[in-house]
């Protein structure tokens, strides 16, 4: 399993937009793909969840990847963090 | 269904003559209330929401390729988040949850989870998350709407239609893009309904009181609305339609010989003149006005600022709508009438409660005078405006001096704060309407305090027959031409050109060439129509 941290910087945090993308990436990798934020977790293919984190600028998520493509999908996502939110 | 389906002609009382052909659009009533049943096999439900995730899907990737063409990829984007809402397995398989525990309908079951899940945004302690409640609304409300085969109206995506409805509301039609509406055919409705009255401006044929069954009508049905006939006839043979294609283009010409009248006086063989300015009922009307060759705006209804809406506009966005007209304009001029609101026109954010009889009731200047801050922030606005062109403001519902009176007060008020203000304003030319029986009695009083007159028919024929314009079981005791209305055309006359002012008649009245005559005769001077009549009523004027 791979796990990474990021940080929001995106002043609207995670908002329909970018956690639509960022469900679209998620679903393109066999592995499971979790966001955790303040010990809730919410399944990154799944946009209701995710939006429902209410993750806002400044919050820390923990990203959990888990399969047999976690490398690369845990380097495509952390990309998408950085570049988008 | 297509092959049952036999009786496909209908017949109807024509508001406005014309003829089309096109698709059906059935705009059905807003979400009528979902049924929780019993269902023996889930599993077909499931399937069922299956499919309708598909429609929806499909719809909402069209609506999404539309909106990147016209506003950008940025506020395109909800269109494909919501597109994902629908891919979303939580929402899914709480709707399946629900179908296969508690052995109910598709639609109910698709309800409930959206209420759910909107429950659980709007709980949250974040604005944008709240937000996002109605965006799962929004979902399930097309999931539902595709469940139940009722396609409720999108406007977004219209094709030029034939509008087909038990009734339309004046809050519906203001929404729709007049462009793509070939005819309307409504099941209920009367003649001087504003659905007849918006037919009339866009020169579209209009069938009303047609017995048809809208369930057995769908959109994208092929129809042919011949007004003339006062029929309309659904999935047209294929004579049906080349004769409906014949007639059509019989009526081109017949329009195509009017145009050659754009130019031409309003000028009887004898000299006599009158002025013919065209009714409008918002901004984007003004291109009618110019299309058709109108002297001027005889009346712009300024409810179009107020209706379909849930606050009141502000000066600013009133003063830039009317600033535009009057500037469209040029020189023409732009004689708008103050908010008339209440009886058949409603809007939710005025408040204006049920009354037991609205057409005697709380409704236009009855509502400026009691309520002035709403008043003033439309005078103010017109007064700006005025600085920028021929603008002249028409107060409706009046029926006595004092009343007048009492404006004039009000826009001695509006004029002294805006010109300590400094802001650019002038007092323009001030008319009233004419449309109770108390007006034309004292119409003598009224003409010494106003510039001009303008007789609105249509009310004034309804308060002195005492017959509900909106009644269609008394459509036949309706008779426009009644003796009664035509000499108190008269008295108004007298008595304002006794006074040296200028009377005017806005109602559909004044589009009537059968009394076209009569009213040069009398010395009305100025009549104001619907758009497509301007040039048939030149035709008249000419011709006596």
């Amino acid at each position: 399993m791979k796990e990474f941290t990021y940080v929001i910087t995106d002043k609207e945090g995670i908002h329909a937009r970018p956690a639509g993308e960022l469900v679209k990436l998620a679903k393109s990798y066999a592995s499971s793909v979790f966001v955790i934020k303040e010990g809730k977790k919410a399944d990154a293919k799944k946009v209701f969840g995710l939006m429902g984190l209410g993750v806002k600028q400044g919050m820390e998520i923990t990203v959990q990847v888990e399969g047999e493509d976690e490398d690369t999908a845990a380097v495509a996502l952390e990309t998408f963090l950085k570049e988008n939110l | 269904m297509a092959e049952e389906f036999l009786d496909k002609k209908f017949s109807g009382k024509t508001v406005y003559n014309g003829i089309t052909m096109g698709k059906v659009l059935v705009l059905r009533k807003d979400q009528e209330q979902i049924r929780r049943i019993r269902v023996e096999n889930p599993e077909q439900e499931t399937k069922r929401v299956q499919d309708a995730v598909d429609v929806s899907k499909q719809q909402l990737s069209m609506l999404y390729n539309k909106a990147v063409k016209e506003v950008g990829e940025s506020s395109a984007a909800i269109f494909e988040v919501h597109q994902m809402m629908l891919e979303d397995e939580d929402y899914l398989d709480a709707i399946y949850h629900v179908i296969r525990t508690e052995m109910v309908n598709a639609e109910y079951a698709v309800a409930v989870t959206g209420d759910n899940f909107a429950g659980m945004f709007a709980g949250m302690d974040d604005e944008y998350m709240q937000a996002r409640a109605a965006d799962v609304k929004d979902i399930s409300a097309r999931l539902v709407r595709n469940l139940s085969g009722q396609n409720n109206m999108d406007f977004s995506t219209m094709e030029p239609s034939i509008i087909v409805a038990e009734d339309l509301s004046p809050s519906e039609t203001v929404q729709m893009d007049k462009k793509k509406i070939l005819a309307f055919v409504t099941v209920h409705g009367s003649t001087n309904s504003h659905t007849a009255i918006l037919a009339r401006m866009m020169n579209i044929p209009a069938l009303i009181g047609v017995p048809m069954d809208l369930r057995e009508i769908q959109t994208g049905m092929t129809a042919v609305v011949d007004g003339a006939a006062g029929e309309v006839i659904f999935e047209p043979t294929e004579s049906e339609c080349s004769k409906a294609a014949q007639k059509i283009a019989a009526e081109r010409e017949k329009l195509r010989l009017l145009q050659e009248l754009k130019g031409k006086k309003n000028e009887t063989s004898d000299g006599r003149t009158i002025n013919i300015y065209a009714n409008i009922g918002s901004v984007s009307d003004v291109g009618y006005v110019l299309e058709n060759d109108a002297g001027g705006i005889g009346l712009f209804r300024s409810e179009f600022l107020y209706l379909g809406r849930d606050n009141f506009p502000s000066e600013e966005e009133q003063f830039q709508a009317y600033k535009q007209v009057v500037q469209t304009m040029g020189q023409k001029k732009v004689i708008i009438r103050t908010l008339d609101i209440g009886a058949d026109k409603q809007a939710d954010y005025f408040a204006l409660g049920k009354e037991e009889n609205p057409a005697l009731g709380y409704r236009a200047i009855r509502i400026c005078l009691k309520q002035p801050e709403i008043f003033k922030t439309q005078l103010r606005a017109l007064l700006r405006a005025a600085a920028y062109g021929n603008l002249s403001i028409m107060y409706p519902m009046i029926i006595s001096a004092e009343e007048v009176k009492q404006i004039g007060s009000i826009v001695e008020e509006v004029e002294t704060e805006l010109k300590q203000a400094q802001i650019p304003h002038r007092r323009p030319e001030q008319g009233i309407m004419i449309e109770t029986p108390a007006a034309v009695m004292v119409s003598d009083e009224l003409a010494v305090l106003v510039d001009f007159f303008s007789i609105g028919t249509n009310d004034l024929t309804q308060y002195t027959l005492a017959i509900d314009r909106q009644n269609q079981r008394l459509e036949d005791f309706y008779n426009p031409h009644h003796k009664a209305i035509l000499r108190m055309i008269q008295m108004v006359v007298d008595n304002a050109h006794k006074c040296g002012k200028w009377v005017g008649i806005c109602g559909e009245l004044g589009a009537d060439t059968q009394l076209t005559e009569t009213f040069v005769n009398m010395g009305v001077d100025e009549l104001s129509v619907a758009p497509p009549m301007v040039l048939k009523v030149r035709e008249k004027v000419r011709a006596i």
